[in-house]
C-alpha cells in the first residue's frame, strides 16, 4: 500500500492542479466545484467568457486564495502545506495589474522576482538572471529607466521579465508560470511574441497556464485549452477540440462559427 | 527629468557610499549641536571633552557642560529624528505612499491625547505630583495613548484586506482624539493652556542622561530590527498579492511594521512632544537622491533623520538665545517651504519621487 502511495506521488511530480474548488470571495461565487489538471511542458490557455473564473481559478493555483472547499495541489501536495518561500521557488504569476509608484529602475523591478532567493547571491548570479529575463521579455533596451515613466506596454513586458526572472533557474522541479491575461495593453507584435516566448518556456520544461481572452491567440498558441463558465471548468482537451464553434456559441452567448484560412489554420469569427 | 542625477548601481554598491556620506553629516551635525549654546565652545575643546570622558580624566567645568547638558540632548535629538524619519519610511512603504507619515496609524494624535489628559487631569489622579516627576507622568502618557491608538486602528483595519481600511481607520482615530484634546483644551486654565501648547510644540530642553536611557530602548530596538524587513517592504511596493506571490506574508509584515513603528514613534513624540515633517521629508528626499530601494532607505533616513533633528535642536537655541525656539515650530517652518518646492518640482508619483 504504502509503496503504491509513493509511486502515486511519484506520479504527480511537477503536476499543478485544482481538485472541485468552491471559492466565496468577498461574499461572491466565483468557482463552484471547478477541477483542472496541468502538467508540465505545455502550454495551456484558460478561456471563458467574463466573470467565468479564469482570474479565480489561476489565484487558487498560485495559492492567493484559501478555497472555501476543495484544494489546489503542486506534486500532488496540497498549496496549503507549501511555505510562501517555497512556493514563491516553484511557481511565479503574472497579475493584471502591478501598481507600483516608487520610481525603481526597470532592472530593479525585475531584481524584485529575485527575492524567494535570498539575499546570498546579490551581485554575481543573480545580476545574470536579471539581465537574461529582460532579454527574454524584450525589456532590456528599457534598462535604466525609472518605472513610472514607462508606458502601459513597457510595464507589461518589465512585470513579465520580474515573473520570468522569479522562476529562472528552477532545476530540482518544474516550475511554473501562470500567466494572467498576458497580452493586455501590448501591440500586436508583442502579443505574439510574448506567447511564443510563453510557448518556448513550455518547451523547455516549465509549466505555463495563461489566461487569454483573444480565442485566436489561443488556436494558434495553446498545447490545451480549458473553457470555463460559471465558475466551473467545462471543458479541457486540444485546441481543436475545445475550440468548437457550437459550445463556444453557448458558452459566450454569441454565435461563432471557425473561418479557414488559406495556408490552413482557422480563425474563429461572430456567424 | 525632473529629478537629481543617479548612478544607476546597484543599491549594494550605492550603499557603502550614501550611508557614509549621512554618517559623516550626523557627526557634523553632532559637532555643531555640541559646540553651540549659551556658552560657545571651540569644537576642538568638544573633542577634548569627548577625549577627557573616554579615557576616564579628571573633568573641568567646560567639560561637564558638554557631557552632562548637552551631549545627552544631542543623543536625543539623534534617536528622535532617526526614529520619525526611519518611522515615515516605513509607513510609506507599508501604505505605498511617498506622503504616509507615521501619524497615520493615530500614534502621534493618540500621544497628544494621552500627554493633555495628564497635563489636565494627571494631578486628580495622582495628587499633585512633585515638580520632578511631572515630566515623566506626560511622557508615559503620551507613550501609552499613542500605543493605545495604535492598537485601536490596527484592530479596525485588520478586519478588511488590504490598507485602505487602515488607512481610513487612523483617519477617524486622528479626528478623535483630536476633538478629545480640543475638549481637554477648552476646559483648561491658563496655567494647563501654556503646558500644553509648548508641550505640543515639541522640544527637546530638559533631556538628560536618564531620560535618554529611558528612551532609548524603545526607539533603538526598532531603528536596528526595521532593516531586516527591507526585502519584505520592497517587494510590498508591488501589492500585498505581489509580495505574498514572492514569497512574503504580508499580514504578518504589516502587523509588525505597524508594532515597530507605534513604539518608535510612540516614544519619540513622548521624549519631544510633537516634531512634524522630520518623517515625511527625510525620506522623501533621500529617495529622490538614492532611489525607493528600502535597503539603503530605512538606515539612510535614520542617520539623516537624526543629522536634520540635531541640527533643527542647535538652531533652535541659538537664533533666539537665550529663549529657545520650540522645535517643532522650526521644523515646520524649514520643512513646510521645502516641501512644497519638492511638490512643485516634481509631480507626485513621477520620477524619484
Amino acid at each position: 500500500m504504502k509503496n503504491m502511495a509513493l509511486h502515486r506521488a511519484a506520479d504527480r511530480h511537477g503536476e499543478l492542479a485544482a481538485e472541485g474548488v468552491h471559492w466565496w470571495r468577498d461574499g461572491r461565487r466565483v468557482l463552484e466545484g471547478a477541477s483542472l489538471k496541468a502538467q508540465p511542458g505545455r502550454l495551456l490557455v484558460l478561456i471563458g467568457p467574463n466573470g467565468a473564473g479564469k482570474s479565480s481559478l489561476l489565484a487558487v493555483l498560485a495559492g492567493l486564495g484559501q478555497p472555501t472547499q476543495g484544494r489546489a495541489t503542486l506534486d500532488g501536495r496540497s498549496l496549503a502545506n507549501w511555505t510562501p518561500e517555497a512556493l514563491a521557488r516553484r511557481r511565479a504569476m503574472l497579475s493584471q495589474q502591478v501598481q507600483l509608484g516608487f520610481a525603481f529602475r526597470v532592472e530593479e523591478v525585475v531584481r524584485l522576482g529575485r527575492s524567494p532567493h535570498g539575499a546570498a547571491r546579490e551581485d554575481g548570479r543573480d545580476g545574470e538572471i536579471v539581465d537574461a529575463a529582460l532579454r527574454a521579455a524584450h525589456a532590456w533596451s528599457l534598462r535604466g529607466r525609472p518605472y513610472p515613466q514607462l508606458s502601459g506596454g513597457e510595464k507589461q513586458r518589465v512585470q513579465l521579465a520580474r515573473v520570468l526572472a522569479q522562476v529562472w533557474d528552477a532545476r530540482d522541479a518544474p516550475a511554473w508560470l501562470l500567466l494572467d491575461e498576458p497580452e493586455a495593453g501590448l501591440d500586436i507584435a508583442h502579443q505574439h511574441f510574448v506567447l511564443r516566448r510563453a510557448q518556448a518556456m513550455a518547451r523547455q520544461g516549465f509549466g505555463v497556464i495563461a489566461v487569454l481572452h483573444d480565442l485566436d491567440l489561443a488556436v494558434r498558441y495553446a498545447d490545451e485549452v480549458a473553457l470555463l463558465a460559471q465558475g466551473r471548468v467545462l471543458r479541457h482537451g486540444p485546441p481543436a477540440q475545445v475550440l468548437d464553434p457550437a459550445v463556444l456559441s453557448t458558452a459566450y452567448g454569441l454565435p461563432l462559427r471557425r473561418e479557414r484560412l488559406e495556408g490552413g489554420g482557422w480563425v474563429l469569427v461572430p456567424a | 527629468m525632473n529629478s537629481i542625477v543617479v548612478a544607476a548601481s546597484p543599491v549594494s554598491r550605492r550603499r557603502p557610499v550614501a550611508l557614509g556620506a549621512l554618517a559623516v553629516l550626523l557627526a557634523a551635525a553632532a559637532l555643531w549641536g555640541l559646540s553651540s549654546g549659551a556658552m560657545a565652545l571651540p569644537a576642538g575643546r568638544v573633542l577634548q571633552a569627548l577625549g577627557h570622558w573616554l579615557g576616564g580624566a579628571p573633568l573641568d567645568a567646560d567639560d561637564h557642560v558638554v557631557l552632562m547638558l548637552r551631549l545627552p540632548r544631542v543623543l536625543m535629538a539623534v534617536l528622535v529624528g532617526a526614529a520619525l524619519a526611519c518611522g515615515g519610511a516605513a509607513m510609506q512603504g507599508l501604505f505605498r505612499n511617498p506622503l504616509a507619515d507615521p501619524g497615520l496609524i493615530g500614534v502621534s494624535a493618540g500621544a497628544a491625547l494621552g500627554a493633555v489628559a495628564v497635563i489636565m487631569l494627571g494631578h486628580l489622579v495622582i495628587g499633585r505630583l512633585p515638580e520632578a516627576v511631572a515630566p515623566y507622568g506626560v511622557a508615559a502618557a503620551a507613550f501609552a495613548g499613542g500605543l493605545a491608538a495604535t492598537l485601536l486602528v490596527y484592530a479596525i483595519g485588520r478586519r478588511r484586506p488590504g490598507v485602505a481600511t487602515l488607512l481610513l481607520a487612523g483617519v477617524a482615530i486622528n479626528a478623535m482624539a483630536g476633538a478629545a484634546v480640543g475638549v481637554l483644551i477648552f476646559l483648561a486654565s491658563e496655567t494647563q493652556l501654556r503646558d500644553i501648547t509648548f508641550w505640543s510644540l515639541g522640544s527637546l530642553g530638559g533631556s538628560d542622561w536618564l531620560r535618554l536611557a529611558i528612551a532609548a530602548p524603545p526607539t533603538l530596538l526598532p531603528l536596528l530590527l526595521l532593516p531586516r524587513l527591507a526585502r519584505a517592504l520592497n517587494a510590498l511596493l508591488l501589492g500585498e498579492q505581489e509580495a505574498s506571490l514572492l514569497g512574503f506574508r504580508p499580514q504578518r509584515l504589516r502587523r509588525t511594521l505597524i508594532a515597530l513603528v507605534a513604539l518608535m514613534v510612540g516614544a519619540a513624540v513622548a521624549a519631544a512632544g510633537m516634531v512634524g515633517f522630520v518623517g515625511l521629508i527625510v525620506p522623501h528626499l533621500l529617495r529622490m537622491v538614492w532611489g525607493p530601494d528600502h535597503r539603503l532607505l530605512l538606515p539612510a533616513s535614520a542617520l539623516g533623520g537624526g543629522a536634520l533633528l540635531v541640527a533643527a535642536d542647535t538652531l533652535s537655541r541659538v537664533v533666539a538665545a537665550p529663549a529657545e525656539l520650540p522645535i517643532g515650530v522650526l521644523t515646520a517652518l524649514l520643512g513646510g517651504p521645502f516641501f512644497l518646492w519638492l511638490l512643485l518640482r516634481a509631480r507626485l508619483g513621477e520620477g524619484r519621487a
